[in-house]
């Protein structure tokens, strides 16, 4: 069972790759790494059960913490570029 | 695979999202390996961390990578020759786990048989960390400090007050948008910051120690400063008192192996600190412990935090460069939207 | 007793894979970013809540358990402000996109299925 969910979460793990190299915008690969951090905190608590060693908790926990900071850093951030960007075409476009 | 996709993309927001993506793949692959806490530092550090200090950089330099100015056919050359030598070397190498391989004939039997009688501390890594490999850690904490040190004294800023009249209707703005978001992390970060002690003290027993506590608690305050505003964060970590904790964190340290010099032993050497060997060396390992975490800590809010309030000043001067020409052009912008909502109006109901 | 926490935990982690895979082919093969949003955010949490419930019915003892419940109520939390901030951060962007249409970046638009 658990290693049925294991290899189940590694292909999800995989598209989510596929969608984040492919993906055409940047909000799809926002999308696609908060996905993939999610799966990371489930394959590794299942592969804790799978090993006998269940503090990997802690790192699962870790990640889940770690994940949503970077998404919403990530999207703060990328907020303020595409200002910049904006202003900096608006500019250019006035000059002309 | 991601290496290839992290070269070969051209926006670097998402190079970023990709070594993210690269550094929470190779933390699981160091949990199937059992190594858990590389896979710690890893999660903290590699997919965290880096990341947000990677985008803090790239929003002061703009999104889109230079272009090449020249064939990269010599680096190539010398990559793939020096990737030949190091697979060739491999070759040589004994098998993946094999017994009889230098690494476990040398000093890993001494650690794993003796560490519990020596150091009395059940995770093996804390103990070789902390104790048996000291020196090395001290060489860490002291190259982490000149980062930060480096990063203070070139893109620190000179103290003074800005005028907040042009930020107050954009904070405003700031403040509807992330009503939800501002909220749930209010509820989270002190659970962050607790579970941050608990890594730092439970680094005995489990995986843990002061390098992923350190990070885990600055990334809750980045956390904080993302969201509620630079400014805002500013005051309540004051800016000098985080560059006293860091200075005091590498003190804590290297103040300890001083003392059991002082009682004439080798450098840190933490047998003699208290009558029992044991409980010594565990009273060492928490105060180097809590030095390392409080240098990274700090360190890292230092460098944070100079990132993005060079930003802001960055911004702060092409905004009033640029707001008589926004001026000028929303106001053109705004006729156009005008003129063509008139137009899809006129021109739906000519669908009609 | 025993028996039924094993089926109770099988059936979760079942129904948990399926969800997680349902959202992975979603977000392959979903037209535009709003619709992927939808297939991975809905089936993401409640995938993940089903893969960690199942995992608690295996081994409902201590500390496990506690922290089995941290990522659970973490993940709760998270995921679904994750995903409204992702949404809307979006959402602003596309509204500008769709008032200067001059820029070349055209892969906010729905792509032909």
């Amino acid at each position: 069972m658990l290693t049925a969910a294991t290899i189940a979460i590694l292909v999800v793990m995989f598209l989510a790759i596929i969608r984040c190299i492919v993906g055409p915008t940047l909000y799809d690969r926002i999308l696609a790494f908060n996905m993939f951090g999610t799966k990371t905190v489930l394959l590794i608590s299942i592969l804790g059960f799978l090993m006998g060693r269940p503090e990997f908790l802690d790192i699962a926990l870790v990640y889940a913490l770690i994940n949503f900071i970077s998404v919403i850093g990530v999207l703060r951030f990328s907020d303020s570029v595409e200002f910049k960007h904006q202003d900096q075409a608006s500019t250019k476009e006035s000059k002309q | 695979m991601i290496a290839i996709a992290i070269v070969r993309t051209k926006d670097l927001l998402a190079v970023v999202m990709l070594t993210g993506i690269y550094g929470l793949l190779s933390a699981s692959f160091f949990v199937v390996l059992d190594a858990v806490d590389v896979a710690f530092t890893e999660a903290a550090v590699g997919a965290g961390i880096s990341g947000l200090l990677m985008l803090a950089a790239i929003t002061m330099t703009g999104r889109t990578e230079a272009p090449k100015r020249h064939k990269p056919l010599l680096a190539l050359l010398v990559v793939f020759v020096t990737g030949g030598m190091l697979i060739y070397g491999t070759l040589d190498m004994p098998y993946f786990g094999s017994f009889e391989a230098p690494v476990h004939q040398h000093v890993a039997p001494r650690y794993i048989n003796d560490s519990m009688q020596e150091v009395g501390v059940p995770n093996i890594v804390t103990s070789v960390l902390a104790s048996y490999r000291a020196f090395d850690t001290l060489g860490e904490v002291a190259v982490i400090f000149t980062a930060g040190i480096g990063v203070l004294s070139l893109l620190s800023l000179p103290q003074r007050r800005r005028s907040y009249r042009l930020d107050e209707s954009k904070k405003e703005l700031m403040h509807e948008q992330h009503m939800v978001v501002r909220i749930v992390s209010k509820t989270l970060i002190p659970f962050i910051l607790l579970f941050a002690l608990y890594v730092q003290f439970h680094g005995d027993f489990g995986p843990g120690g002061g390098f992923q506590a350190g990070v885990i608690f600055a990334a809750a305050i980045i956390l904080y400063a993302m969201l509620f505003g630079l400014d805002t964060a500013k005051r309540v970590f004051n800016q000098t008192l985080i560059q006293l904790i860091a200075a005091i964190g590498l003190l804590l340290y290297a103040s300890v192996g001083v003392v059991s010099l002082f009682s004439g032993v080798n450098y840190l050497d933490y047998n003699v600190l208290a009558d029992d060997p044991v409980a010594g060396q565990h009273l060492g390992i928490l105060l180097i412990e809590l030095g390392v975490g409080c240098t990274v800590a700090a360190v890292m809010i230092i460098i944070f935090f100079n990132f993005v309030g060079r930003r802001e000043a960055q911004q702060d001067a092409n905004e009033q460069n640029s707001t008589e020409l926004n001026n000028s052009h929303e106001l053109k912008s705004t006729e156009l939207k005008s003129t063509e909502l008139n137009n899809t109006k006129q021109n739906n109901r000519e669908g009609e | 007793m025993n028996i039924l926490l094993e089926i109770g935990s099988g059936i979760c982690l079942l129904l948990g894979c399926f969800l997680c895979l349902s959202g992975g082919v979603g977000i392959l093969r979903f037209p535009d970013f709003f619709t992927r949003m939808h297939a991975v955010g809905v089936t993401d949490t409640l995938g993940a809540g089903m893969i960690l419930i199942g995992l608690m019915l295996q081994n409902p003892t201590g500390l496990v358990l506690l922290k089995l419940l941290m990522i659970l109520l973490l993940t709760l939390f998270i995921n679904p402000t994750a995903s409204h901030a992702l949404a809307k951060a979006a959402l602003r962007n596309n509204l500008h996109m769709v008032l200067d249409e001059s820029t070349d970046k055209g892969g906010d638009k729905p792509s032909k299925p």
